[in-house]
């Protein structure tokens, strides 16, 4: 019989419904972000901070992943948007099928906005595709200005870059430039935002390029 | 941790190209494996032989074939690599590169026993 010349992406099958999931929300003119990053580098906190700078003036879903909980939509639908919590069981990553299952509960004829958080993990997240327009990665400055360098395959598949907690800046052993420096190294197209979702600092920035990108 | 679903992908694309009946036939798989996918070999290899003989796959291994970074440089055009995936060319420092391999994860040959 001898041998089969195969060539195929062993992640086509999420790649498939990935691309479903891109036309889908291109034909109901919603824009994708699928925010990634290691647990606790504050995911949910921007996605709070970017609910509330737009207070209403563009419709925003949001699905939740997370391995245990929906800990994270109940502090989401504190804010009167749509949310869904997908719990992955031990999953590390979110999956296409995951976020198409759950598009079952959210309307995106209004949605302008669908942000996606994923499962925190620096790892596994970045070979997944959801469909999205964008990935954008957080990282806080209590994780070190060495990450980008010992995690680069989230740096490489994202298009943006959110440095958060820059209000612990004096408080902890991180240089932001290096930090900045190592995660170009990584992806020269990065676009980078410093943000504080405690002091709120730099969160107008970033929404203006959100918006400006929607 | 995601080597065991990726091993199920690898199975799932193996019966797509194969009979059924020719599955016990199948003596290697080969994967194209990029330096920067994000998969651990040996974790792979760990997690497809715990599930081959459930696909009536006993016969066959999975052979790694492993894909190295490389950039092309836009400013002087070299081909370069960088072990931390770096996206600076190693012959002018430029970061105007683009990346041409290392993030592959796909299924490239299937042999049958003859």
């Amino acid at each position: 019989m001898g041998i089969i010349t195969v060539e195929r992406k062993v992640l086509a099958k999420n790649d498939a419904i990935a691309s479903e999931l891109r036309s889908k929300f291109e034909e109901n003119g919603v824009f994708v972000i699928n925010i990634v990053s290691s647990p606790g580098s504050g995911k949910t906190s921007l996605v709070e901070k970017t609910i509330e700078h737009f207070n209403g003036r563009v419709n925003i879903s949001v699905i939740e992943g997370d391995v245990q909980t929906d800990l994270d939509a109940q502090r989401v639908a504190a804010y009167n948007v749509p949310v869904v919590q997908i719990i992955t069981n031990g999953g590390c990553h979110l999956e296409a099928n995951l976020v198409k299952d759950s598009l079952v509960n959210l309307d995106l004829i209004p949605t302008d906005l669908l942000i996606i958080e994923n499962v925190g993990n620096l790892v596994c997240p970045a070979g997944y595709d959801l469909g999205e327009d964008m990935k954008v990665v957080v990282i806080s400055v209590t994780e070190g200005d060495d990450k980008p360098l010992k995690y680069p395959k989230m740096f490489m598949n994202s298009k943006v870059l959110i440095i958060n907690k820059t209000d612990l800046l004096p408080y902890v052993n991180c240089n932001i430039e290096l930090l900045k420096s190592n995660a170009l190294k990584i992806n020269p197209e990065l676009k980078v935002f410093e943000t504080s979702c405690t002091t709120g600092l730099g969160i107008e920035k970033w929404c203006d390029f959100l918006e400006s990108s929607i | 941790m995601h080597e065991l679903s990726v091993a199920e992908n690898i199975i799932e694309t193996v019966k797509q190209n194969v009979p059924t009946l020719e599955m016990a036939h199948v003596k290697e798989i080969r994967l194209k494996l990029g330096e920067f996918s994000n998969v651990v070999a040996d974790s792979l290899i760990f997690a497809f032989e715990s599930l081959k003989d459930e696909y009536n796959l006993n016969n066959s291994e999975l052979v790694i074939q492993p894909v190295k970074f490389e950039i092309e440089c836009s400013e002087c055009g070299a081909v370069t690599s960088n072990k931390y995936g770096m996206r600076e060319c190693a012959i002018c420092g430029s970061f105007n590169t683009q990346v041409l391999s290392g993030e592959e994860l796909l299924v490239s040959e299937i042999e049958l026993i003859d």
